[in-house]
């Protein structure tokens, strides 16, 4: 008899079974992060501000003005937008019986007696008008201003949106790529990410070595050792800043106490130690990360090859040189590429604690800052599509890298 | 190096690097403490450490080296050598504590260090097995010192008054006599702040993001880990693919379409937008549990007729209790911690969560100890947590704190 070929039904059934308990995964993920990296290329071949981002309309003012003994309603119109052109515009606004209105512009007409209907036509960019209407008032003129205020005018008109026309630019990347400042932030960013891993990297090699033999506390210090991933980035940048914050941070008062400087350093707010500081900062809040799993796995190393080793009389260093190192390489690799993609996205620690002030600006603080500093999410928008062009890149290394060293 | 292996050369080096050590630890300590000036000296450090490596290689006994210590730290001073040096108005008291901790900390580390290290030739193994001691000992220090510094500080600070702090930055002296007056800046975070509303928002969130997280990632880590399908291979590298897209990159277009909707400023937002960060790293760290659960008991199940379903539900999630804590543990502390998207997109101060709260305390208007103290306040909880489900923990720091 031959073999079955091809998939049976209980394959197909168990995957159409693993598609329905994977399909609100998909479709939710999907949402939420495929959308909007279509999203973020849309938005930077597109010439958008952050005013835009609220819809292009008119805005209407209603005002009743006191002169004497006539009355004048007074309308203000104007387009919200310095640019976009609305395409029949106008509004509708209810007149209350209290109100008679003496004679019409042109362009409106008042319908059942009280349905006032303005138009406009086409209008520019910047447009701006006011325009008076004289009417008389029965009863409290209080009354009748307050009744007129009340019932909001309607505003109609078609403008195009910046975020949905096919007007397309690739300004946000030239202007990007002309700044000499990029340049700049690209190599901080890569002094950044790499001083950063490699340091949390050696920082937690040391660490786990420290605590690989066992002697009481060891327990405590472990843990003691993971506090600073574990805090909020929020409270111990801040308190970083506390600590070192030229005027009354502790650790100034405290070198200049020890003579080691004759005036305060400030940390935070000059080149190149800035930059430094916010790169000891990412190796002392990640360093318990990388010892973790450098513990982890020099826990796992069987013991019988030191006792070997220690038969041949290697002395200790040549123990770890010899035998832990090649031991370690593995995760230690592992660890240096996703440190290295992590740090590389890193975006709030550096924010809290300079904001991309005195040379610390890195691609991801950059993003923040052309969208919402300088309000130009276009531009914002293309620095983030020119990181995930660096991740892409990454994760083809990435993956390449994973699949023959199995693990994770 | 071969020039290196007698103890009366090992031990004053070791002593020597040692003393530098202590006395350093002894005056940054001292100073935090008391916010007095202490301060270590070079000469006078290096003299002691010589003598005590020596005498250490010598005698190895406590009851010897410590007391010599001692000697030395209050006698060396009148020629001007002490291994402590004091600011003007440092009280003898406190100076004799300095030379106290200082004669433990040198006396007793050393003979340990120099135990099995003779005065004379010293074998290979022997010089290295000392120096890898002090190297230890030194490490210890120093890694406890750089991580507990900064919470100490923070503590602290948030315990003194404004005028106390401009005063004298490092006094972190607490001034018992104020009684509940010491915790000032709480009472006015939790009074005038709206910081007990803000924890609660927080709690809300975080348990909610970590239940949606649940929900979603079980059956998708299921499916990924059980069954073969068309696409598995494909799904499972997009799921390390998209738990490495930056935030930053993210928050931009969630950032103009909840302005858009109106959801921008909402709790709701952020309950819908928290899971979808934390959906990923739960489905990768699942995934990889549920493969190393054996098949062979859900099999039992099935050839006794249960369904997949009943399978899952009771004989697989019970199995992996463990590993559902860990990933609800990483995945509240994400929530709790988060920062980036609470600050982009709450606005409005009656909503905030904790971190979003803290972010509004650091303004030149409002001082440093209640920012402190909201940084205490905000880091409590999750220690807390953290140390009272610490195995749980590490295992879920482990399995998918390849993010970070």
């Amino acid at each position: 008899m031959e073999p079955p070929k091809g998939r049976g039904k209980l394959a197909q059934r168990d995957a159409r079974f693993a598609w329905f308990m994977l399909l609100p995964t998909v479709i939710i993920v999907s949402l939420v992060v495929i959308l909007p990296l279509f999203a973020i290329v849309w938005i930077s071949v597109k010439p958008i501000d952050l005013g835009d981002l609220r819809p292009t309309t008119l805005v209407i003012r209603e005002n009743v003005r006191t002169g004497g003994e006539v009355y004048e309603v007074e309308y203000r119109v104007r387009n919200s937008s310095q640019e976009a052109p609305i395409a029949d515009a106008g509004f509708t606004d209810i007149i209350p019986s209290e109100i008679e209105l003496l004679e019409l512009p042109e362009n409106c007409s008042l319908s059942q007696g009280s349905n006032l209907d303005c138009d406009f036509g086409d209008i520019e960019g910047g447009f701006r008008e006011r325009f008076r209407i004289p009417a008389t008032i029965t009863g409290s003129p209080d009354v009748a201003e307050d009744l007129a205020e009340e019932s909001q005018p309607r505003v109609r008109g078609d403008a195009d949106s910046v975020l949905t026309n096919t007007e397309f630019t690739f300004d946000n990347f030239m202007k990007l790529f002309d700044q000499k400042e990029f340049i700049t932030v690209l190599w901080t960013t890569l002094f950044y990410t790499f001083f950063g891993t490699v340091g949390a990297l050696v920082f937690g090699l040391f660490a786990a070595l420290l605590l690989n033999t066992s002697f009481r506390g060891q327990g405590i210090l472990r843990g003691f050792f993971l506090f600073p991933y574990v805090a909020p980035v929020i409270a111990v940048a801040f308190t970083w800043i506390n600590l070192l914050d030229p005027f009354s941070g502790s650790i100034n008062t405290l070198i200049v106490q020890m003579g080691l400087t004759e005036e305060a350093i400030n940390f935070f707010g000059q080149r190149p130690l800035a930059l430094i500081m916010v790169t000891l900062f990412e190796v002392w809040r990640y360093f318990p990360l990388s010892f973790l799993f450098i513990l982890a796995r020099m826990q796992a190393i069987d013991f019988d090859m030191y006792e070997a080793a220690d038969m041949d009389g290697a002395s200790p260093f040549q123990k770890f040189w010899y035998l832990s190192i090649p031991q370690l390489l593995g995760i230690l690799s592992i660890l240096f590429l996703l440190r290295f993609i992590w740090t590389f996205n890193k975006f709030d620690d550096i924010f809290l604690l300079t904001g991309g002030n005195a040379g610390t600006r890195t691609l991801t603080v950059n993003v923040y800052e052309q969208a919402f500093g300088i309000s130009n999410i276009g531009a914002g928008a293309a620095v983030a599509v020119i990181i995930m062009l660096f991740l892409l890149l990454f994760s083809l290394f990435f993956f390449r890298f994973i699949s023959q060293e199995e693990g994770l | 190096m071969k020039r290196l292996y007698y103890g009366y050369i090992t031990g004053p080096i070791i002593g020597i690097f040692w003393t530098l050590v202590v006395s350093t630890s002894v005056s940054i300590l001292m100073a935090f403490a008391t916010g007095g000036a202490f301060l270590p000296t070079l000469w006078g450090s290096i003299l002691s450490g010589l003598l005590l490596g020596l005498l250490t290689v010598r005698f190895q006994r406590h009851l010897i080296i410590i007391p010599a210590a001692f000697m030395l730290a209050i006698i060396l001073p009148f020629v001007g050598l002490g291994p402590l040096a004091y600011g003007d108005s440092i009280p003898l008291s406190m100076q004799g504590l300095s030379s106290l901790l200082f004669s433990i900390g040198t006396g007793w580390a050393l003979v340990k260090y120099l135990t099995d290290c003779p005065w004379g030739n010293l074998t290979r193994h022997e010089f290295e097995e000392c120096f890898i001691r002090f190297l230890t000992g030194s490490g210890l220090v120093f890694f406890t010192a750089i991580v507990l510094i900064p919470f100490y500080v923070m503590v602290m600070t948030s315990l003194k008054s404004q005028q106390a702090l401009l005063l004298n930055p490092l006094d972190f002296s607490l001034e018992f006599e104020k009684g509940w007056g010491l915790l000032r800046s709480y009472f006015e975070l939790f009074n005038d702040f709206n910081f007990g509303t803000y924890m609660i928002t927080s709690f809300i969130v975080s348990i909610t993001t970590v239940v949606i997280t649940l929900l979603f990632s079980v059956p998708g880590a299921y499916a990924i880990a059980r069954f073969r399908f068309a696409g598995q291979g494909a799904l499972s590298r997009s799921i390390l693919l998209i738990y490495m897209v930056p935030m930053i990159v993210l928050a931009l277009p969630i950032y103009v379409v909840f302005s858009t909707t109106g959801l921008r400023n909402t709790i709701i937002g952020i309950i819908l937008i928290y899971p979808v960060t934390t959906i990923p790293v739960a489905l990768y760290m699942l995934q990889g549990y549920f493969r190393g659960l054996p098949t062979e008991v859900e099999e039992a199940g099935l050839m006794d007729g249960l369904s997949r379903l009943v399978v899952i539900w009771k004989i697989t999630l019970p199995l992996s209790l463990p590993a559902l804590a860990s990933v609800s543990l990483y995945v509240f502390m994400i929530a709790w911690n988060e920062f980036l998207l609470a600050f982009m997109l709450l606005d409005d101060p009656k909503i905030f969560t904790l971190t979003r709260g803290v972010a509004m305390l650091n303004s030149s208007e409002i001082p440093r100890q209640h920012l402190m103290a909201g940084a205490v306040v905000s880091t409590v909880p999750i220690i807390t947590i953290f140390m009272a489900l610490e195995r749980f923990m590490t295992r879920g720091l482990t399995a998918g704190s390849v993010k970070g």
